[in-house]
């Protein structure tokens, strides 16, 4: 499966994607980590990268990484094809933020920053890192030990770390995983304005609401790549539209009312006095209802279209993985 | 392949900075050192003026080249596995740095401590023997050529020291098997110095280039061989 619907990349670039895999697969002796996957992700997009444990989220950022070979297939990261002799390059113009810190506990947030600026070769690396502090807040805490810091501070410390390079393209492996609502919420922010200056992001998150507010597109893993796309796209590839019609009384003749009206495909109960109309076409099947109902005497609560989430996506299809499996 | 000295001093001053916080290596670091000092100075003091012949036949000076062909190793030990332990192995192996690179910091940086350590505790214990032992004693013991074996073969065997102790640190799971085997794998060399103290193998010029040279040659080829073991993968699937 692919999408080429991605935005377009910004001049001097040859005109390539910040990432795109091309049929990857990665296996561990028998078993298959992801298989043949397939994506393309643009210039400044925050994608986003879901799936259950074992889907094999964390293994494509390693791969993509450059520290674990692809089993088959290829990637390239800003045009640079995704092989050994290219590790260096590539690393040069990535940065990765792991699921956990790895931060060295005993130096302090400066010393660790420090070594990583060095490693990234960054210039004037006192600058860098006064910035890369800033952009996570903790200036004030550059000279504490990260041992002496809380989860949520050694993630932004290890934010920091990732951003001294000033990467083209970010992966963040569960940023968030573990952390309390306020530190998701800064983490969050730091997302949307890395997002807002141009960085491309790569995302893998378990947290469905995280991927429906930063993501652009998602994709979900399961093994291999079950579907991608805009959330929004995703809910009306797997889901129909629908009316959700709520009265003050059940209705005498439900069918009476909703049978034949423009747009309207069908219908069920789903309460006392709930209904719910899959409708070809909203603009036309929303007047129509209520018209209806008005006619029939109905004391109308509400009418509105049924919102299903990216969680009702990602359950789905997950259901039918599952199903599949036993079948 | 080029390799690049910054990428290599990071790794370099990184360790270093380890160390001073880490109160266990200072430790690993010390012990040794002091049990290789202790113990000469005791027997050296205890001498009468008429062991000077015998010690005349000896170069118990070289004996105390059993620090540096061990406590590297037990320093290096910690070098990679120590690494994953702690879960920074991952965020480094991300960034440009080649493996070269990487085990180069780490050697330099078990190797420049080690060495300040072997030369000072030599220092001490000639300002020991000038002052306190029996003169005769003192001139016998100390002697050119020796000092300046002691003084060569130190980096030489502390570098093979450490780069067999990386070579056990990039293969073992765990930093206490790694310490332990790397000791153990460092003891041969050792024993080379203290059969050479006590006259068993006589020492020769001869001897004496042959050795260095082919501690030149291990320690070269166990920086090559080293790099071609260290396989990112496996140490990233097997980090916990």
């Amino acid at each position: 499966m692919s999408d080429r619907g991605v935005r377009p990349s910004p001049a001097g670039n040859s005109g390539a994607p910040a990432l795109s895999v091309e049929h990857l697969s990665k296996r561990f002796g028998d078993r298959i980590a992801f298989e043949d996957v397939c994506f393309e992700v643009g210039h400044g997009e925050v994608f986003g990268f879901l799936g259950p444990n074992g889907a094999g989220k964390t293994t494509m950022v390693r791969t993509l990484g450059t520290l674990l070979s692809p089993s088959a297939g290829t990637a390239f990261i800003g045009g640079t094809p995704l092989t050994p002799d290219n590790g260096v390059e590539i690393r040069r113009r990535i940065a990765i933020m792991p699921e956990s810190p790895g931060l060295y506990l005993r130096l302090t947030v400066a010393e660790n920053l420090e070594c990583f600026a060095d490693l990234y070769e960054v210039p004037d690396p006192t600058d860098r890192i006064g910035r890369a502090l800033r952009a996570v807040n903790l200036v004030g805490r550059a000279h504490d030990a990260c041992g002496s810091l809380s989860k949520g501070l050694r993630q932004r410390v290890a934010l920091a770390r990732a951003l001294l390079s000033d990467p083209e393209l970010l992966f963040l492996d569960e940023p968030t995983a573990g952390l309390d609502p306020v530190a998701t919420r800064d983490v969050h922010e730091l997302v949307t304005t890395l997002s807002r200056s141009g960085v491309t992001i790569f995302l893998t998150t378990h947290r469905l609401d995280e991927a429906e507010r930063l993501c652009d597109r998602v994709a979900i893993l399961n093994t291999t790549l079950r579907t991608i796309g805009r959330p929004a796209q995703l809910r009306e590839r797997l889901f129909a539209t629908t009316l959700t019609v709520r009265t003050l009384a059940a209705l005498p003749d439900p069918g009476g009312v909703f049978a034949g009206l423009p747009a309207v495909e069908g219908w069920h109960q789903d309460g006392p006095a709930t209904y719910v109309l899959a409708v070809s076409e909203q603009a036309v099947a929303a007047p129509a209802a209520t018209r209806a109902l008005v006619a029939a005497g109905a004391e109308v609560l509400s009418i509105g279209e049924s919102h299903h989430s990216l969680e009702d996506v990602y359950l789905e299809l997950i259901d039918q993985d599952q199903e599949a499996g036993q079948g | 392949m080029r390799v690049h000295s910054r990428r290599i001093r990071a790794m370099f001053r990184k360790e270093l900075r380890e160390y001073r916080h880490n109160g266990f290596i200072i430790w690993t670091m010390a012990i040794f050192p002091l049990i290789f000092l202790i113990q000469p100075l005791v027997v050296v003091f205890a001498l009468p003026t008429s062991a000077s012949a015998q010690l005349g036949h000896e170069h118990l000076l070289l004996y105390m080249l059993g620090i540096p062909a061990i406590v590297p190793a037990a320093v290096a030990a910690y070098a990679v596995v120590g690494e994953r332990q702690q879960g920074t192995l991952e965020p480094v192996l991300t960034t440009p740095i080649r493996r070269q690179e990487f085990l180069l910091g780490k050697a330099l940086a078990a190797l420049v401590p080690s060495v300040a350590i072997a030369y000072a505790v030599y220092a001490v214990f000639l300002g020991c023997v000038e002052l306190f032992a029996q003169p005769t004693v003192a001139s016998a013991l100390l002697r050119g050529p020796d000092l300046l074996a002691q003084l060569l073969f130190t980096p030489l065997l502390a570098g093979w020291s450490i780069w067999i102790g990386i070579a056990i640190s990039t293969r073992a799971g765990d930093f206490r098997v790694a310490q332990q085997l790397s000791i153990l794998a460092s003891l041969p060399t050792a024993v080379v110095a203290a059969l050479v103290a006590f006259n068993v193998l006589y020492p020769t010029l001869g001897l004496a280039l042959g050795l260095a040279a082919a501690l030149l040659l291990g320690n070269g080829l166990g920086w090559r061989i080293t790099a071609a073991t260290f396989d990112r993968e496996r140490l990233i699937i097997s980090t916990k």
